[in-house]
C-alpha cells in the first residue's frame, strides 16, 4: 500500500491547514454569538463546517492527492448524507 | 488479484467503511434535525451547554489531527521514533477530549438533562456518545498501533496501518466539525 502513498510527492503545509481550521471555528463562534437573522446564520454556519471538513478530507486525509477511484469514494457519500438530512427539512418545510 | 489496480486493498477498504460511517452518522443527525424541527420546545444550547468548553475540545480534536498526521509524514520520512512521539501525543489528546466530553456529560446529568425526560437529552446523548464512542476506538487503535511500531512493524517502505489509522482518526474529527456545528452553535 505504501508504494502508492498519495503524499509522497507533494506534502502540504499541515501547519498551515490547521491555522486555517482554529480561525474559521473562531469565525463559527463569532457568527455563532452575533444577532443576525437565524436562517442566514444556518447557512453561513453550514458553510463554514463543510469547509473545515473539506480542508481536513483534501489535506490531513490527503484526498486532493488521491486518484480518481478513492475520489468517487469519497463523493458519493457526501451526495448521499446530503440527501439524508435534506430530506427531514424539506419534509418539515412542505408538509409543516 | 486487486480488482482496484493502484489503489491499496486495505486503504480502498477503509474508504468504503467510512463511507459507510458517514451514513451512519447521517442518519443519527437526520433525526436530530427532524426532532429540533418537530419538537414544540428546544432549550437555549448557549444557555445549557458550556460552548467555550466545547470549542476548546474541538481545538484539541484539530490538534490531535495535526500530530497524527505529522507521524504519518514522519513514518514516511523513516523516522520511527517522531512517529512513536506524534501517536503517542494524538492518543493523549484524544484522551482529553473524551475525559472532557465525560466533564459536560456529568454537568449535564447533575442539571436534570437525561437520555429519558426531553427529546432535546436523547438526541445530544445519542449524537455526542456515539461519536465519543468512535474516539475511544480510535484511542484503542492508535495505541495497538503505538505498540505495533515498538516491535518495528513500520517503516519508510511499509507503514500502510499509520495511514488507516490516520485515515479513521481525521474521518472522526470531520464528523466532530460537524456535531459541533449542528449542536453547539445553530
Amino acid at each position: 500500500m505504501s508504494e502508492h502513498s498519495a503524499t509522497e510527492n507533494h506534502r502540504p503545509n499541515y501547519l498551515l491547514i490547521f491555522g486555517a481550521l482554529f480561525v474559521l471555528t473562531l469565525i463559527e463562534i463569532g457568527i455563532a454569538l452575533t444577532g443576525i437573522a437565524a436562517s442566514a446564520q444556518v447557512v453561513i454556519l453550514l458553510a463554514l463546517a463543510f469547509t473545515k471538513a473539506l480542508l481536513v478530507a483534501l489535506y490531513y486525509m490527503h484526498l486532493k492527492f488521491e486518484g480518481p477511484i478513492i475520489r468517487i469514494i469519497a463523493a458519493v457519500p457526501v451526495l448521499l448524507v446530503l440527501i439524508v438530512i435534506l430530506i427531514p427539512i424539506f419534509d418539515v418545510w412542505i408538509f409543516g | 488479484m486487486n480488482p482496484m489496480p493502484g489503489v491499496g486493498t486495505m486503504k480502498f477498504a477503509m474508504w468504503l467503511f467510512l463511507a459507510s460511517e458517514a451514513l451512519f452518522f447521517a442518519a443519527l443527525i437526520s433525526a436530530y434535525v427532524l426532532l429540533r424541527l418537530t419538537s414544540p420546545s428546544w432549550p437555549d444550547v448557549s444557555e445549557l451547554l458550556n460552548v467555550p468548553l466545547v470549542a476548546l475540545n474541538t481545538s484539541l480534536l484539530l490538534i490531535s489531527s495535526v500530530t497524527m498526521v505529522y507521524g504519518f509524514a514522519s513514518i514516511e520520512d523513516g523516522k520511527q521514533s517522531r512517529l512513536r512521539l506524534y501517536l503517542i501525543a494524538t492518543a493523549v489528546i484524544g484522551t482529553v477530549f473524551v475525559s472532557i466530553q465525560a466533564v459536560e456529560w456529568a454537568q449535564l446529568i447533575g442539571e436534570g438533562v437525561t437520555a429519558s425526560n426531553s427529546v432535546f437529552g436523547s438526541t445530544f446523548y445519542v449524537l455526542t456518545g456515539f461519536h465519543g464512542l468512535h474516539v475511544l476506538i480510535g484511542i484503542l487503535f492508535l495505541v495497538l498501533t503505538i505498540f505495533r511500531s515498538y516491535r518495528g512493524r513500520y517503516s519508510q517502505a511499509e507503514h500502510g496501518g499509520v495511514e488507516l489509522m490516520g485515515l479513521y482518526w481525521h474521518f472522526v474529527d470531520i464528523v466532530w466539525i460537524f456535531l459541533f456545528t449542528i449542536i453547539y452553535l445553530i
